[in-house]
């Protein structure tokens, strides 16, 4: 197990390199120029040629990607354009937003549609599984945007139930925390559920089918315990891969999600940093989301094992 | 499954619980702004949170005299080339340390000389600082500079504690120290940044509320969300579209003001390769002829509700310094024909304009084709993100550019950079020497009369040249909660709370 961990350790190296120099081009690609961005309606070019200096915009790009790198690698991101703060700082200030925001939507997700999943698979064929593909279908074609706008004007402003936009730190004021949070977590989780629903179901009808089902009917058990123990536990592998994944998809949502509802949190710094061509921000969150989202897939792997047996011994 | 219905329940019952703080007034902002450090700052929505963060020498009065802060009061030598003021005494930065002269000059010599500071096109008049007394200072100009007191009514007149600039250097800005009647609490990203009363203020007994917390929101829908949902207090800039939901919503007031700024079609007519074209260099009769085509009312009426004022100078017909001979313009299209065969483009000519991704640029430009198509001008619009389009524009890679200014107090802020042959934002890359000559000599008189009528010479020349075709002057939209009370709109757009009090849920 640890030699397996340590191994898809080594392969996440060169996949991490890759995507930073990737990005690191893609930014310079960009049209448009940051310090330009950076020295105000009056542009002084004394200033600006000394904020180029500064920021070491006038060496050769591969030089600027290996001081970047060097610095990197001494844990210093560099520090951002537009506010001076250092980058690791602020996303130090931004991830726990985002984590908290995409966990509660994978609560909504995983609670709406696990169980809609294993429902319309039970019930495949009745109008109960007709309501919840509709459902789940609606759920993947609304735009988060609409949603969220909507849920905002009918929650917030109409019946002022909750707040309409904003954050509030979890260990500040839990509640008000979770309240803020929920609007931006629902609009978030319901298309991730659309596609977990999907996903269960079929995963689930194919189980159901299968001989061992058919066996556990057979010596009489109940089929609550049938359905859970003996079906859904089998079904569960293809949900895991599928949730490690959904992770890009909630970071790639919270995008959207963070600016409908303001939130704070990694989505909108990234949009912002992208408009102010603030490179070192862009640059070191997307060092950290790839290595979140390699992280994530090798949880997933490691659960596989832990779900199956069968791989242990491979 | 539990889990997710508890967290629902917890949600709603606290969900009573809501509304904002006691006192502490909650504004909406557009954008989050950049650094708050007054010498490095460029936004204009940092100047809003300065307005309550940062005392200035001196301040303006909605009708953009210029009255006293830190300043009490000021006097000009007789060639003007030497401004002495008396400061305000008993006057202490948050952090305790006293204000007075020395600290004052070593403001100036800051926003002149810090490597990162932009404020120092804004000071270049000065060469000498004379402490003359604790409270008392003499500024030395190279020659006679009639912006001064405008530029020290706003970030360069902003005075930040001398103790804390040495200590932070560069950094200041992550935890600024002033002298306003609110000081620095904390600032998270993206988010809020929250300012508590000063309780030293000198003038204390205008602050009727304890603190302020400003929120970026930068969709203005869901700005405005807030403030029904009773989230926010107030916010500003709001969108024009929005004029009827706010003012259909009975708790709600709209305060407006006309803006210092304008927008307009700014032409290449000397910036490089690119100006060699049929409307730029010696394009002046197309351009007429474009500026004929267009409908200013209709403009405003059609994209910003008739919210905007229509313009065709650099500041709005309700400025002191609007040239009253030259009238904004009705549509002319026979005119505009004409000046097209005149220039010998009988048959139409071809106008590419870029114009910044926005909803509203992207509704006006294309308002003004369909305008200007009805007198044989075919604008092809480029939409760029407004960072690129900005470099282009810098860089002389256009025609033509949809492109606006904030605005300054004094007249000069608006239109010498923009038309002089050396001006820091010339982009147009016009140049004239009986323009340079007419507006250098108004930035160096103090008479109100004398660069009136300099500005109508100006004006007189620009006309027929039009390296900008001016079109029309936003208006400033506060959307505010009947909760708060003795707010006054300013030209400049900034929110000054003395004398706002909140009233409790």
């Amino acid at each position: 197990m640890l030699s397996f961990i340590l191994r898809r350790l080594i392969i996440a190296i060169p996949t991490i390199i890759l995507i930073s120099i990737f990005v690191f081009a893609l930014q310079k690609l960009l049209p448009g120029d940051p310090v330009l961005a950076m020295a105000g309606e009056e542009r002084d070019p004394a200033t600006i040629e000394y904020l180029r200096e500064k920021y070491r915009l006038n060496d050769p790009i591969p030089i600027q990607y290996l001081t970047w790198v060097g610095n990197a690698l001494r844990g210093d991101l560099g520090i951002s354009l537009r506010t001076n703060q250092p980058v690791l700082e602020l996303i130090g200030q931004k991830l726990p937003v985002t984590i908290q925001l995409a966990a509660m939507a994978m609560i909504f997700a995983l609670a709406i549609g696990i169980p809609a999943g294993i429902v319309s698979a039970i019930r495949k064929g009745t109008i109960v599984d007709y309501v919840a593909n509709v459902v789940a279908l609606s759920g993947l074609s609304i735009p988060n945007f609409w949603l969220g706008i909507m849920l905002i004007l009918l929650v917030s402003v109409k019946w002022q139930l909750l707040p309409a936009s904003g954050y509030v730190p979890f260990d500040e004021d839990p509640l008000r925390s979770i309240q803020v949070m929920i609007m931006p977590a629902f609009v978030l989780g319901t298309a991730l559920a659309a596609t977990l629903m999907r996903h269960t179901r079929s995963a689930m009808l194919s189980v159901l089918t299968s001989d061992y089902v058919r066996t556990a009917r057979a010596k009489g058990l109940s089929e609550r315990r049938v359905i859970l123990k003996h079906a859904f536990r089998n079904a569960l592998t293809p949900i895991v891969t599928l949730s490690a994944l959904l992770f890009g998809e909630l970071i790639a949502g919270a995008v959207l999600t963070e600016q409908i509802f303001t939130v704070p949190g990694f989505g909108k710094l990234i949009v912002d940093a992208v408009f102010n061509r603030d490179y070192a921000v862009v640059q070191g969150i997307v060092l950290v989301t790839a290595v979140g989202f390699i992280a994530m897939n090798l949880l997933a792997d490691i659960a596989y094992v832990l779900l199956n047996p069968r791989l242990r011994k491979q | 499954m539990t889990l997710s219905r508890m967290t629902l329940a917890a949600a709603l019952l606290g969900a009573t619980a809501l509304g904002a703080q006691a006192q502490t007034l909650r504004i909406g902002l557009q954008e989050d702004p950049d650094i708050l450090d007054p010498d490095q700052s460029r936004t204009f929505v940092g100047r809003i949170v300065y307005a309550s963060l940062c005392d200035k020498l001196v301040d303006i009065t909605p009708e953009l005299e210029i009255i006293p802060q830190l300043a009490t009061e000021w006097s000009w030598n007789d060639d003007n080339t030497e401004l002495t003021m008396q400061l305000r005494e008993g006057v202490t930065f948050h952090d305790g340390t006293p204000f007075d002269a020395e600290a004052v000059a070593a403001n100036i010599d800051r926003s002149q000389n810090l490597e990162e500071s932009r404020r120092k096109s804004e000071l270049t008049s000065i060469t000498g600082v004379e402490v003359l007394g604790e409270h008392e200072i003499r500024f030395d100009l190279d020659a006679p500079d009639a912006t001064l007191l405008a530029q020290f009514a706003d970030r360069a007149g902003m005075m930040i504690s001398p103790t804390a600039a040495e200590e932070a250097g560069a950094d200041f800005g992550l935890e600024p120290i002033c002298s306003g009647p609110f000081s620095f609490v904390e600032r998270v990203a993206q988010d809020r940044i929250v300012l508590e009363a000063f309780p030293e203020y000198w003038n204390a007994e205008e602050i009727l509320v304890d603190g302020v917390t400003y929120l970026p929101i930068p969709d203005t829908t869901v700005r405005l969300a807030n403030l029904q949902s009773g989230d926010l207090d107030m916010i500003e800039r709001m969108s024009a579209t929005d004029m009827a939901q706010a003012e259909s919503d009975g708790s709600i007031t709209v305060e407006r003001a006309t803006s210092l700024g304008y927008d307009g079609i700014t032409f290449n007519v000397g910036n490089g390769d690119r100006a060699d074209n049929p409307f730029g260099a010696d394009g002046e009769l197309l351009r007429q002829a474009l500026s004929a085509s267009i409908d200013r009312e209709a403009l405003s009426q059609v994209v910003f509700n008739g919210v905007t004022t229509p313009g065709n100078q650099q500041y709005s017909p309700e400025s002191p310094f609007y040239a009253e001979d030259y009238p904004v313009p009705e549509r002319d299209v026979e005119r505009a024909r004409a000046l097209l065969a005149e220039a010998g483009y009988e048959d139409g000519v071809t106008l590419e304009v870029q114009a910044p991704n926005d909803t509203d640029s992207m509704q006006v430009i294309q308002v003004i084709q369909a305008m200007a198509s009805e007198a044989g001008i075919d604008i092809s619009i480029t939409s760029k993100e407004f960072a690129t389009m900005l470099s282009d524009q810098t860089a002389g890679d256009y025609t033509a550019s949809l492109v606006g200014w904030s605005g300054r107090v004094d007249p000069d802020g608006n239109i010498h950079q923009f038309m002089t042959t050396d001006g820091g934002i010339n982009d147009s890359g016009y140049s004239n020497p009986e323009i340079d000559r007419l507006l250098d000599e108004a930035r160096q008189s103090n008479d109100t009369a004398e660069r009136q009528a300099l500005y109508a010479e100006a004006r007189g020349i620009l006309n027929e040249d039009l390296p900008i075709v001016y079109l029309w002057h936003d208006t400033w939209l506060w959307a505010i909660s009947d909760r708060v009370q003795g707010f006054v709109p300013y030209p400049d757009g900034m929110i000054r709370l003395e004398g706002v009090s909140l009233e409790e849920d």
